[in-house]
């Protein structure tokens, strides 16, 4: 969905909220998703924009520490939250456990679907729910692949629960 | 997708007079106030130009609707605006109830669970793609328009509870557990409060397919009530799903048993995935009181209860998944009564 600049100011409405540890402000359209939001006034394009209808998981972020869909999130509903996208998770140059593990075992092909795999599998290590490859399975089946590395990606997700201290 | 005003409420009171103001005569999909929960439906069919709004009341800061109580000696109280994922991860569910737990658990994705309301769930619209798709006729999304899916793309449409004018299925997994369980539910409204039996929220689609729920457009979900009953520890969600997880229900089958003395004392069967809403199964039940539970009285359950189905073309093989999958779920059932 495209943004643009609507006539009747009184239309938009004040956003605040904290992105990967910025306080940020916007102005936006009610109808904006937070996804929209993110990629079109933030700048933040990491976030991945699928199907925008709630089915494939590609736009998966964490608000206030839960993994939620971005697309079907209204950027207003953010008002006063915490969102962490994937350009939070690495502390400077140093990645993240599970960006790394991703690397280390080839858990994508072309890349499109890999934020918000990553952004859902951090969310399974610390909720507790990447105790077995089933379970992994199980609470991944949010996020589509069309390249088909499962087999990858789940072994990235138990190999980074065990660095992250948890699973 | 429409623009619309934003409203936030911040109680249910304040929800009431704000949705009055934008609320009109709608058919159920028209230009009217609505209220706003976790937006997994509501967003989604809007963006495809399905549902429309004025006006969007986000009820999500009400904090007097997030609370539930498992652990009543009479009765489990749920509010509205509680999440999926936290109910679904609630113990005493889990322990007590687990074809509550389960339904919850075993619906959408975590992401999903995360962002959607018990009452938002409740109301989640049919998965027809000619109701989601508007180049078809659908009189659900546009009355009189016709039925696309009558002779159309049907197999995962209803095999009860249709009519000549829609056999869209209510997709919905918990309201299906919440019907085995005879559940209430609590509703207001600027003209007062009342109280639906679960298993008349839902309408059937008659004629006027394009109202889903006996609720007005300015009446909201408060709770959800399920009485205290002995028959919650036997009790199962068992779901049959074209992949195995992350799919709406193929056939789905909420039950629950009450065993003493080697035989079946009450049984409660509800099925999803094959009905235009929530659907008890009493002819059923009948069949497995006085009776020991094995793998012949739960198949025998299992036939009649799809006894008096309508399949179609494509969905006929739900008549012999269905019989089986709801004797699957009985067994499961019944070896929980054995712990």
């Amino acid at each position: 969905m495209a943004l643009h600049v609507v006539e009747h100011t009184s239309q938009l409405v004040l956003v605040r909220l904290n992105v990967n540890g910025v306080d940020r402000a916007l102005l936006v359209e009610p109808r904006v998703s937070l996804l929209d939001a993110l990629r079109e006034r933030l700048a933040l394009t990491g976030t991945k924009k699928g199907c925008d209808h709630g089915q494939c998981g590609a736009c998966t972020v964490h608000v206030d520490g839960r993994r939620v869909l971005s697309c079907l999130t209204l950027a207003v509903q953010a008002q006063e939250k915490t969102v962490t996208t994937i350009e939070g998770l690495a502390d400077g140059d140093r990645l993240h456990p599970m960006q790394q593990a991703f690397l280390d075992h080839d858990a994508l092909q072309c890349g499109y679907c890999t934020p918000g795999q990553i952004m859902a599998a951090v969310a399974c290590v610390t909720e507790g729910h990447a105790g077995s490859r089933a379970e992994i399975r199980e609470y991944m089946s949010g996020n589509l692949c069309r390249c088909g590395a499962y087999a990858g990606i789940v072994a990235a997700i138990e190999d980074a629960a065990s660095k992250m201290g948890r699973g | 997708m429409d623009n619309f005003t934003y409203v936030r409420a911040t109680s249910v009171t304040n929800a009431l007079q704000a949705i009055g103001d934008g609320s009109g005569h709608g058919n159920g999909n028209g230009h009217h106030g609505r209220f706003l929960a976790g937006g997994t439906t509501l967003v989604d069919l809007m963006r495809l130009d399905v549902l429309h709004a004025n006006r969007l009341v986000d009820i999500t800061s009400i904090r007097e609707l997030q609370t539930v109580s498992t652990t009543g000696t009479t009765e489990l109280v749920f509010g509205a605006l509680a999440k999926m994922s936290d109910v679904a991860a609630d113990p005493t569910l889990l322990r007590a109830y687990p074809a509550l737990a389960e339904s919850l658990q075993q619906a959408a994705s975590e992401q999903l669970r995360n962002m959607a309301t018990l009452g938002g769930n409740l109301l989640q619209r049919t998965r027809c793609e000619y109701f989601r798709g508007t180049s078809y006729p659908c009189n659900k999304r546009s009355p009189g328009s016709g039925c696309a899916a009558l002779a159309g793309l049907n197999r995962g449409h209803a095999i009860f509870g249709g009519s000549d004018s829609c056999i869209a299925t209510y997709p919905g997994d918990f309201a299906v557990a919440l019907a085995a369980f005879d559940a209430q539910v609590d509703a207001v409204s600027p003209r007062g409060a009342r109280t639906i039996p679960l298993l008349d929220l839902h309408r059937l689609p008659g004629d006027t397919p394009h109202l889903d729920t006996v609720l007005e457009p300015d009446e909201l979900i408060v709770r959800i009530r399920v009485p205290v009953t002995p028959l919650g520890r036997a009790s199962t969600y068992h779901k049959v799903r074209d992949r195995e997880s992350y799919a709406f229900a193929t056939v789905s089958s909420a039950v629950a048993i009450l065993v003493d003395g080697g035989l079946v004392r009450d049984a409660r069967i509800a099925l999803g995935g094959v009905a235009t809403k929530p659907w008890r199964a009493p002819a059923a039940e009948r069949s497995l009181v006085g009776q020991p539970l094995t793998w012949e009285t739960a198949y025998r359950a299992g036939t009649l209860a799809f006894d008096d189905a309508t399949p179609r073309t494509a969905s006929r093989f739900k008549m012999s998944l269905g019989p089986k999958s709801l004797a699957q779920a009985l067994m499961i059932a019944k070896e929980r009564s054995e712990r």
